[in-house]
């Protein structure tokens, strides 16, 4: 164990440098950049560019640009918006509550439908429901995340107004049930493609357990169909569910990321795109890291409960 | 159907017949199929892969896929504790699972693959114990533990524990054993529980089996595609080919003189060991077992069979015909074959 959180946590340094260096590089590379913002003020000469740029130590080369961020970052300084000139780590740190209310409401969205409707699809394999399952399945999968969060604003928040039809409560308001009508829509929207993969994973999962020579000794035991179904098949077809889970958790960022834009949430995915539009570059990198940190916090966590719940796994 | 005549048979199977659908239409895996098993008697079921062995078995514990994708046809007179025949093949469901590890238990094959990979042994057995007896974990794991020290496994209470992974192929048999003795079955079928192992660790099993079998009295119905082991274990014997029997009979005459000229070439199969120069090269039979859906017409093995005469075997289906002293055989020059197997 001790040596597999060691091993763990090399790779993990490693592979946050490697996101670190690639991301630094793609932004800074990517045409346009800060300065582009400040050339839009009226009356902005060359001279007083070049000289913001060097007060933001842009005109220095790359490698040494990087070298400097990094080493303030790995000493707590994430550096400063271009924005606002907040603390980056202020900034994130205030949108990751929106965040991980939508990303687990999400989440626990999708667990639950998604493994109903996979278990009850593998049981009920060639029935009517396992075939509309299927069919939802693709369907979802199909469907864009921005599109669907449309026409749900459309509908549920412009023609019927039921729901809000974005940001995360009304000002003034801070009721619990005020915070859960706007979380609904946005919730089932970041879940939806979850819930498809889940359903379709789960499924696959079952269906190859039901077939293996242990069910027949179940069945051989004279167990009901339920005790086998529970007891033995859905037991072993959670295990590979949980490394999913870890895999997971890249997608759901991203769907996040999207949710959040089209409703207006106030997290950290619409931060991203905020400040990408900007060239704040000190943001986007801070959320880059953050990001590749939850992500391999979420394997760690997904192996360690895998080696919990199965026993022929040991770390 | 009244209380049908199954004499002292504990099992008595009339006529069963077992068809699968497929989109192709329904393939009959098992064809008019007799047999009984009285009690502490043991019935030996040969026949090379794919010749309906565990179809029949299946079909028996009711264990194939549910009605519409399976056809049971005929009759599994089974003899419970208290004396009363029923067809398992037409009880409700609720009444097959109440027999199902309990008067009637199987075990398989594979003993890698047919424990639960992550429930400890111990709690498997004493499932099959509180399945059926109004018993608490405690005293069920009380009694698997007892389970496992009968079975042959030393140190039995700190295996309950022990995961199948932990064991090895042999002691997962064992287990498997176990498991099916939980609550003392008066049949137990075991389907190829040797192949899969090693040959002294299959010798040992076999041993325990005849040992149990010796304690409990319990019948079994044992299916191998082994003759040699048909010789150390089986009462009787029945063979079959293509999902029919071809032979069966007492042991001592079905392997000392067999009559189908299929039983002659499994027998040539097996290997001996002869003083001079250790294994003699074993001859398999030429060609497979046909399937189902392509039965050649006329006799079923005429394809592969020495014997074979042209117009007659590819024309006619051999019955399965009256020997002597109870051997049964299909095939429709058997008298023939005899006289010539007869000679050196
Ligand atoms: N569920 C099933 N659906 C269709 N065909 C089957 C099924 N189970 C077995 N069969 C076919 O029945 C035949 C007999 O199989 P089986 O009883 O397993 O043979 P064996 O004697 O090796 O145990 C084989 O041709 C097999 O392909
Ligand atoms: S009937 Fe003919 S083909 Fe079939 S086993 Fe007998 S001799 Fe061989
Ligand atoms: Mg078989």
């Amino acid at each position: 164990m001790a040596s597999f959180l060691l091993n763990r946590l090399i790779q993990s340094v490693i592979l946050l440098a490697l996101v670190s260096v690639i991301g630094f590089a793609v932004l800074h590379l990517a045409p346009g950049g800060p300065l582009s913002q400040f050339a839009l003020i009226p009356g902005m000469t060359q001279e007083q560019l070049a000289h913001i740029a060097h007060e933001m130590g842009l005109d220095r080369p790359l490698p040494l640009q990087y070298w400097e961020w990094v080493s303030r970052l790995v000493t707590g300084d994430w550096g400063h918006s271009y924005r606002d000139n907040q603390p980056v780590l202020a900034i994130i740190s205030g949108r990751l509550p929106a965040t991980f209310e939508l990303m687990l409401t999400a989440i626990a969205l999708a667990v639950l439908l998604g493994v109903t409707v996979g278990v009850l699809g593998a049981v009920r394999r060639g029935s009517i429901f396992d075939s509309l399952a299927t069919v939802g399945a693709m369907v979802a999968l199909s469907i864009p995340t921005f599109w669907f969060g449309l026409i749900v604003i459309y509908i549920f928040a412009v023609k019927l107004g039921w729901l809000p039809a974005g940001s995360r409560s009304t000002v003034g308001d801070g009721s619990f049930s005020d915070y859960f009508r706007h979380l609904i829509a946005p919730a089932v929207v970041l879940a939806l493609v979850e819930v498809a993969i889940w359903s379709r994973y789960m499924r696959g999962a079952m269906l190859d357990v039901i077939s293996q020579d242990f069910i027949r000794t179940a069945r051989a035991k004279g167990l009901s169909e339920k005790s086998v179904m529970l007891r033995h098949a859905f037991r072993n077809a959670l295990l590979p569910m949980i490394e999913l889970a870890g895999l997971e958790l890249p997608t759901l960022l991203g769907g996040a990321l999207v949710t959040e834009t089209v409703f207006t949430w106030p997290g950290m995915g619409r931060l991203f795109l905020d400040s990408l539009g900007y060239r704040d570059y000190p943001v986007v990198m801070g959320i880059l890291m953050v990001s590749a940190v939850l992500v391999l916090i979420g394997s760690l966590f997904a192996d360690i409960l895998s080696a919990a719940a199965d026993p022929r796994i040991r770390l | 159907m009244g209380a049908p005549e199954i004499a002292t048979a504990v099992l008595d199977v009339r006529n069963l017949s077992v068809a699968f659908a497929t989109h192709t239409g329904p393939v009959a895996a098992v064809h008019d199929v007799s047999f009984t098993v009285a009690p502490g008697e043991t019935l030996a079921l040969v026949g090379e892969s794919g010749s309906g062995k565990s179809v029949t078995s299946l079909a028996v514990m009711r264990l194939t896929p549910p009605a519409p994708r399976t056809r049971l046809d005929g009759q599994a007179l089974f003899r419970s504790r208290d004396g009363t025949v029923r067809d398992l093949l037409a009880v409700p469901e609720r009444a097959m699972r109440a027999l199902r590890g309990n008067e009637i238990a199987m075990i398989f094959q594979e003993p890698m693959t047919s424990l639960n990979p992550v429930q400890r042994v111990g709690d498997q057995i004493a499932e099959a114990v509180m399945t059926h007896r109004p018993v608490g974990r405690r005293e069920a794991l009380d009694r698997a533990e007892h389970l496992l020290a009968r079975v042959g496994i030393s140190d039995a209470r700190r295996r309950l524990a022990a995961f199948p992974h932990h064991l090895s192929g042999g002691m997962r048999q064992r287990v498997m054993i176990a498991m099916a003795l939980a609550c003392d079955p008066a049949l137990l079928i075991a389907d190829e529980p040797t192949t899969a192992l090693d040959v002294t660790v299959q010798a040992q099993i076999l041993e325990l089996l005849q040992d149990l079998q010796r304690e409990t009295g319990m019948a079994i119905v044992f299916i191998t595609h082994n003759l040699g082991v048909v010789a150390e274990i089986a009462d009787r014997v029945m063979v079959m080919y293509a999902g029919r029997i071809v032979e069966q009979g007492e042991v001592g005459p079905v392997m000392r003189a067999p009559l189908m000229p299929y039983t002659q070439g499994l027998l040539r199969a097996v290997p001996t060991l002869t003083v001079s120069d250790g294994f003699v090269p074993l001859t398999s039979i030429p060609g497979t077992v046909p399937s189902p859906t392509a039965l050649p017409p006329g006799c079923a093995f005429e394809p592969r069979c020495p014997y074979a005469l042209p117009g007659l075997c590819d024309a006619t289906t051999p019955p399965l015909d009256d020997a002597f002293d109870g051997q049964q055989v299909r095939c429709l020059r058997w008298d023939a074959v005899a006289a010539l197997e007869a000679r050196p």
